[in-house]
């Protein structure tokens, strides 16, 4: 078996010797585009000033050419539409305006700092509650309370179950406004070819497939003229999902001028251009009962999804997920919820790993950490009254939760993070002047949403299946297309693992081909913990349908019953006997000598397989110690526990990587990242001196244990993990900074929880 | 104004001809076709472009080629011999010290560095040294267990 090993990968040998291919590393050396940018949050365009001998697009130049404007096909969704480069009024700072192209980098860079826009600044609409104040102004004329996506939902049961419960326990939670910020920023190349009037983009993305839909509507060209290779990707998290109007530009260029043009964007454009996530508010209300089971919740949620909607998923995506997955791991009957996304004048959001479930858990844990303190049972208890533990299970909202380990996950974390042990300590502690905390997060993680989970939504563009294209050459080497797009999560090496065993062969001879436009399938690229589980389905019924072929030709070859046929070693061998044939044999009979074959047989070995699940659940509980230093506001992190269960791990060091790197992007959005605005919505962090991720010296060591629920609802038995480690984590850290500080009466329900803020905090519960 | 600079990188002599204001990780790659050097940043504080300058990490972003000239630089696609990769390069493919493969090159050059100059260097010290680059993906645990083992490795 080579699922379950911890194989190293396979991607890595380019990679270590710096013979990767990024999309910076294809532009080296032809013409650059940089793009000029709007210095206000919102304004009319009165005048473009153009510097003499310079090549600059502006939006008059893009006759013809479309806008940019994501669906939904609901009637509380209101559509925006977006323009490649604005004519008439800017709506964010950052956005861009003009394109400048030169011979390098230097020279666009140079002329992009003459252009002059004329811009008459108008009031920008700043911040959640700003947007929906009654006398804001409108970012949008057709969008009434600035609210793009308004919804309501109430079950017919709620008032009489919220009402007469004899515990209401309210949380505020906010989450500010952060990065995905992967290290390599954004960036395209467009190369015309002149044989065959196609370009190709070779862009940091993490959908080539649907880019290149995007790119060909808005332009109105034929599909087939355009090929979108993602090459080495340096990170995304979401933020490379979605269309950037900068490619546009780049291959609209590339076919008017017949040249190649590459934009890379810097750090600064990052930050104040590249999209945004969180920035998020939610207002809940639980009601429990007398034993503290949660009978009803009330929530009002609150996104602020910036200027426009990112395409294809919109920026209803936020709202509506909150909207959907509340619950959580948690069973209650009664919900009523208003969920909000509203548009205000900064950069536009798009999903950031784990989408509005970091903020959801967050809501839920804070929650019950204040239940339990209200009601007088332990955050243990509380939560095992609450947690789910029959399957399959229905929620509130009609989503199936499939075979996962809530309480267990939950009581395992308690027993390796020794709660009793620790109580002991911190109570020690308190004696000595130090504040140390515990904080639990138990969730759930939706991953491998198929095409009818997406449909709930009604996406008018509706992600979801996977396709696999497989062949085996006359070699004997196997070729597996997929339509998912890796970026860092090691995915040629976990499918190869599973081909592997599919077919009877070794991972070495299986190639994945991925990222493509050209050489793959259509697919839905990289996102949502999706690839493991799809890709992977996919992958394992096209290895039947191979399996099925080779059979085929190995029973006529050993002259035995196709039942009997069994893979293994790389070769086909009649079951219980030593008679064998070698699956290369068995590969030059069906390319070279067809005539072999059983009438009616294709020649060749080609397949293709398509998996489309409704999606399974994972599940976690994350415990985090931390101490906090009340002269300075610090937070240190002493110890960081997973416990975690995402079914059949395929390659458990790849599957601890991403457990790994999501709880650090966790730990950051809990304790150190944010992009703030000023008044007049200028952005204020655009360095990685005002935006701090995690170093070293920040990250505990994160100790990880797995548990494996077996679940039909992946045909592989694997789920998705890629977004649960950023789930979580932020929950747990700021409910442990809430149990560190309650001795002074701290309740802190924002993050990140910078030294400025829980210094704030504690000076406001000291009454300071 | 072009000047005309010798950048000897791994050994190898490239003379260039470029305006005073080019970085070192700009001629690196553009220049001399080395595009190894990843830029994350371009105001010296993720690491993604460090280079080796005398034995010493520098963030080739922050330097200018005409600052290099003569002086022995070392890049990522120094650090293998042939077929051999470099202990650091072994040992981070070994404990999966990469995940998008964006900022490795420079945690490489800087690992390096530390462990030819400080090979006993204590789990404080290199934590704190390591700490001077900024990876996204890994959550660095992989990063420094990795270099733990070249460190025992490279210490024979």
């Amino acid at each position: 078996m080579w699922v379950g090993r911890r194989l190293r990968r396979f991607e890595d040998a380019a990679l270590l010797r710096g013979e990767g291919r990024f999309v910076g590393d294809i532009a080296s050396g032809s013409a650059a585009m940089r793009f000029v940018r709007s210095p206000v949050a919102r304004g009319k365009i009165l005048d473009i000033e153009i510097p003499k001998g310079a090549s600059v697009i502006t939006g008059r130049d893009l006759e013809g050419v479309g806008t940019v404007m994501p669906l939904l096909h609901r009637d509380d969704f209101i559509a925006v539409e977006q323009p490649v480069l604005p004519l008439t009024e800017v709506h964010f700072a950052g956005q861009a305006v003009a394109a400048v192209i030169a011979p390098t980098a230097e020279e666009a860079e140079d002329f992009a700092d003459q252009v002059f826009l004329e811009i008459d600044p108008l009031d920008p609409v700043v911040g959640l509650d700003n947007a929906l104040s009654p006398d804001a102004p409108l970012v949008h004329e057709h969008v009434p309370g600035n609210s793009i996506i308004d919804s309501n939902m109430t079950t017919p049961g709620f008032t009489e179950a919220f009402e007469p419960a004899p515990f209401k326990v309210s949380v505020d939670i906010r989450s500010s406004r952060q990065s995905a910020m992967p290290l390599e920023t954004r960036g395209g190349h467009a190369a015309f070819d002149a044989s065959t009037g196609r370009v190709t983009l070779s862009a940091g993305t993490q959908a080539p497939h649907v880019i290149r839909t995007a790119i060909a509507d808005v332009l109105g060209i034929p599909e087939a003229d355009l090929r979108v290779v993602a090459p080495d990707v340096g990170g995304g998290f979401g933020q490379k999902y979605c269309l950037a109007v900068e490619d546009v530009v780049a291959v609209w260029a590339a076919r008017r001028y017949r040249m190649a043009v590459a934009w890379i964007e810097d750090r600064r454009e990052n930050f104040t251009s590249s999209f945004h996530s969180r920035d998020q508010h939610y207002l809940v209300t639980g009601a429990f009962d007398d034993d503290g089971k949660l009978v009803a919740l009330e929530a009002d949620i609150r996104c602020n999804v910036g200027a426009f909607s990112c395409y294809p998923v919109t920026c209803g995506v936020e709202a509506l997920m909150a909207m959907a997955e509340m619950p959580g791991p948690y069973d209650f009957r009664e919900y009523s919820v208003r969920a909000r996304a509203v548009t205000t004048n900064a950069c536009p959001i798009a999903p950031y790993r784990g989408v509005s479930r970091p903020v959801i858990t967050m809501t839920l844990e804070r929650l019950m950490d204040e239940a339990a303190n209200r009601i007088g049972v332990s955050e243990v208890e509380i939560r095992r009254r609450n947690l789910v533990t029959e399957f399959p299970y229905t929620s509130v909202m009609g989503l199936v939760y499939d075979q996962a380990t809530y309480i267990e996950s939950l009581d395992r974390a308690v027993e390796l993070i020794d709660l009793d042990g620790f109580r002991k300590e911190q109570e020690e502690s308190l004696t000595k002047g130090k504040y140390i905390g515990l904080g639990l997060s138990t969730f759930s993680e939706r991953t491998g949403y198929g095409t009818s989970a997406f449909a709930a939504r009604s996406m008018d563009i509706t992600p979801g299946f996977e396709t696999v294209e497989m062949t085996m050459d006359p070699s004997g080497f196997v070729e597996v297309r997929v339509g998912a797009s890796s970026h860092g999560q090691g995915l040629e090496t976990s499918l190869s693992q599973l081909v592997a065993d599919e077919l009877g062969v070794r991972p070495e001879n299986v190639r994945i081909v991925q990222g493509d436009t050209d050489r793959t399938p259509y697919g839905w690229g990289t996102f949502a913990s999706r690839s493991a589980v799809l890709a992977g389905g996919a992958s394992k019924l096209a290895s039947h349908d191979m399996r099925a072929k080779l059979a085929a030709i190995a029973a006529n070859e050993l002259e035995a019953a196709v039942e009997d046929m069994e893979f293994s070693e790389g070769s086909v061998k009649v079951r219980g006997t030593d008679v064998a044939v070698e699956m290369s044999k068995l590969a030059r009979i069906a390319y070279h000598k067809s005539n072999q074959l059983s009438l009616g047989s294709t020649p060749g070995l080609s397949v293709s397989a398509t998996y489309d699940p409704h999606g399974t659940f994972s599940n976690a509980c994350h415990a985090a110690v931390v101490e906090v230093d009340l002269e300075t506001g610090a937070v240190q992190i002493r110890r960081f526990l997973v416990v975690e269960d995402a079914g059949i791990l395929i390659n458990p060091l790849i599957a601890d990587g991403q457990v790994h790197g999501g709880v650090a992007q966790g730990i950051a959005s809990a304790l150190f990242e944010e992009l703030v605005y000023d008044e007049n919505g200028n952005l204020l962090t655009t360095s990685l001196m005002d935006y701090l991720p995690p170093t070293m010296s920040e990250m505990p060591l994160i100790e990880i244990e797995h548990l494996v629920s077996i679940s039909d609802a992946t045909i592989t038995g694997a789920k998705g993990l890629g977004e649960g480690g950023a789930i979580g984590a932020p929950a747990a850290v700021i409910n442990a900074i809430n149990d560190a500080l309650r001795p002074l009466g701290v309740v802190l329900n924002e993050n990140p929880a910078t030294p400025e803020r829980v210094r704030r905090h504690i000076a406001r519960a000291q009454g300071a | 104004m072009k000047h005309q600079v010798t950048l000897n990188i791994n050994g190898s002599e490239h003379e260039i001809f470029v305006e005073a204001r080019k970085t070192l990780a700009d001629a690196i790659r553009e220049e001399c076709g080395l595009t190894g050097t990843h830029l994350g940043c371009e105001h010296g504080v993720c690491g993604a472009c460090t280079v080796l300058m005398d034995g010493q990490p520098v963030r080739s972003c922050l330097m200018f080629a005409v600052q290099c000239n003569g002086v022995p630089l070392r890049t990522v696609e120094g650090l293998a011999d042939g077929d051999d990769l470099h202990p650091v390069q072994k040992a981070f493919w070994e404990h999966h010290g990469l995940q998008c493969g964006f900022c490795t090159p420079g945690f490489l050059m800087l690992a390096t560095s530390v462990l030819e100059q400080e090979p006993d260097i204590d789990d404080e010290a290199l934590r704190e040294v390591l700490s001077s680059n900024l990876c996204r993906c890994t959550g660095y645990q992989n990063i420094l267990i990795a270099v733990k083992a070249a460190a025992e490795e490279m210490r024979g």
